[in-house]
């Protein structure tokens, strides 16, 4: 147990989930292209992309209701294709569609989850009471789930993923629909779940949800994995700062002095506002007031903004995430 | 590790997978049980349409049936049989639409992403749907008795009337399961399971005996397994232990449920991850 945290390349403690070179067609569809990941115990792992763009597919190859056309998969150490019942006993699965019955009381929709576990009849509803204090639903257990308000149908649903314990919990966008108050009461209850040492794969395409509860994140683009960190360094690795001045009048000139500046990627000049993006603040800045002041025209206000995921998505797909969301079109050109 | 698993699940292997099975059908049963407490409507309806049928129609067609010759006391006692097959027919004709319904929410991909027996999920809804409907069918027998229908087999008969329904039931349960995992949505279900219920009825010995239909009819009613499920039923109503009868009943049904099964099997395989 000791071990969890320093996995090796002998084998010693497998990743909780392993994709390799996954690749899956629907029809002339290339949902999956080389897909390849791993997530280590422990951890939450962020599936970030837009919709489309493979989320989906991927998970439920690592459940088993999907054959991959080409490549491996293994969650917990065990072959998804070779082992299917082993990954379904020790994996469980928050989908995004609303699958608790409606005609059930939140206390009923568990104890029929721990029946498909094989939970006998007293251990289900022991499991059922404990969860229901997990997600704070105790004072609701014995409602219909068709009268509890969206975010407790969400919690409930969240609950029913972790009836078994299961050593992988892969949460399908958790959050998506939910009003703010409601999505950050999950993260809490995620965090909470981790803290007992369950993994989890989350897919999301909301930028906060990554940047606050993950601790590392793929970011996935037309069934492949361009880029897998803690949002800490992506941030870093692929998104700019950008420097912001406001000058007294307008300098258009001053721009294709500051673009000899080593540091400085990016120009942008609109009205009497002059922004660089750069990967180092601190000689940009200087740079900027030094060339400001040598024409005579000293900024009056300086402000700096960090990257956001956002840019880090931008930079590596050449698209914005939410406009793609928003189109809700998974074939963008 | 794998092997130690395998060794020490050896000696109690078969107990722990009728533990297993048992926990899997409890669950999905008292979840279809649970639901169907919940809508009085259904319940209503379930004892309400047979009721309709032997009451009202039984009504309508004895003054018709006067004038041609129907075999048994009253025409009320010759429709029974069919009024009971009738009700069995379409609770299982519509029996697999549950399962189409948690196709449709995303609750059955959660039923597979767990470790359950395929086999329970399906056989699951068989048990519901025999015991549902055996229910109704004694409620049936029991009203047709109020109203002075007497059974020329007693409770024995009554007992081979409800198995002879439930092999009926499998069968139609069985293709309505092949719908429920073919179609794309419950739109589909509905008007197909519509369009195929009540000419199966009529062209069927349960309204009218065999005798006095045209005999290109009479052609189509004898491929109709509800015709043979009718005539077992009947004959254990109107006439007793007639053993060629019941062979014959017997014969039919277990072809019918055969083929069904087989193709259930055939749809489902393909179907399920």
């Amino acid at each position: 147990m000791s071990t969890t945290a320093s996995y090796t390349a002998d084998g010693a403690a497998p990743p909780a989930v392993e994709a390799d070179e996954l690749t899956h067609n629907f029809g002339a569809t290339r949902a999956l292209d080389g897909t390849t990941f791993a997530v280590e115990r422990g951890e939450i792992f962020g599936l970030l992309g837009p919709n489309g763009a493979g989320k989906t597919t991927a998970i439920r190859i690592l459940l088993t209701l999907l054959e991959p056309n080409g490549g491996k998969a293994r969650v917990a150490g065990l072959d998804v294709t070779r082992h299917p019942i082993g990954v379904r006993r020790r994996v469980g699965w928050v989908p995004q569609d609303r699958t608790v019955d409606p005609l059930m009381t939140a206390r009923e929709n568990l104890t029929f989850a721990a029946g498909l576990y094989h939970l006998g009849t007293a251990a289900g509803r022991d499991r059922a009471a404990e969860l229901l204090r997990l997600v704070d639903l105790d004072d609701d257990a014995d409602r219909l789930a068709r009268a509890l308000s969206g975010g407790m149908r969400r919690r409930l649903e969240l609950a029913m993923g972790l009836v078994h314990v299961p050593d992988v919990l892969f949460l399908d966008e958790p959050t998506l629909g939910l009003d703010i108050t409601s999505r950050r009461r999950l993260w809490t209850y995620v965090r909470e779940i981790q803290r007992t040492g369950t993994t989890i794969l989350l897919t999301t395409h909301y930028l906060d949800e990554a940047d606050a509860l993950c601790d590392r994140v793929a970011i996935i683009h037309q069934g492949r994995i361009q880029a897998v960190d803690t949002p800490a360094e992506l941030k870093r690795a692929f998104g700019r700062a950008t420097v912001h001045a406001r000058l007294p009048e307008p300098a258009p000139e001053l721009a294709k002095r500051l673009g000899r500046h080593p540091h400085v990627h990016h120009i942008r000049v609109a009205g009497d506002v002059i922004e660089l993006d750069t990967d180092a603040t601190v000689p940009a800045t200087g740079a900027l007031v030094d060339e400001c002041r040598a024409a005579g025209a000293a900024p009056l206000d300086l402000w700096t903004q960090r990257a956001s995921l956002d840019d880090v998505f931008l930079t590596l797909t050449g698209q914005e995430l939410h406009t793609d969301v928003e189109s809700d079109s998974p074939e963008m050109t | 590790m794998s092997g130690t698993i395998t060794s020490a699940s050896g000696p109690g292997r078969l107990s722990g997978l009728g533990v297993v099975l048992w926990r899997e059908h409890r669950a999905m049963l008292g979840r279809w049980i649970a639901r169907l407490r919940r809508e009085p409507l259904t319940i209503a309806a379930l004892l309400a349409q047979p009721m309709i049928w032997l009451l009202l129609f039984g009504h309508l067609f004895a003054g018709m049936a006067n004038t041609a010759s129907v075999p048994g006391d009253s025409y009320v006692q010759f429709m029974t049989a069919g009024a009971v097959v009738m009700t069995i027919f379409n609770a299982c004709l519509q029996g697999g639409v549950e399962l189409l319904f948690d196709r449709e929410t995303g609750l059955l991909s959660r039923m597979f992403a767990a470790p359950v027996h395929r086999i329970s999920i399906v056989s699951s809804r068989f048990v519901y749907l025999v015991a549902l409907t055996s229910a109704q069918s004694a409620i049936i027998l029991f009203a047709a008795y109020l109203i002075g229908v007497r059974y020329a087999t007693g409770l024995a008969g009554i007992a081979a009337c409800l198995a002879i329904g439930a092999a009926f039931g499998a069968g139609v349960t069985s293709l309505s399961m092949v719908l429920a995992f073919s179609l794309r949505s419950h739109s589909q279900f509905f008007p197909i399971t519509g369009f195929v219920g009540l000419p199966l009825t009529f062209v069927s010995s349960a309204l009218v005996p065999v005798d006095l239909m045209p005999s290109w009819m009479r052609v189509l009613a004898g491929l109709n397994p509800m015709t043979h499920a009718i005539d077992g039923v009947r004959s254990l109503v109107l006439h007793g232990w007639r053993l060629d009868v019941l062979a014959a009943t017997a014969g039919a049904l277990l072809l019918f449920d055969l083929c069904c099964l087989a193709l259930a099997a055939w749809v489902l395989r393909r179907k399920l991850p």
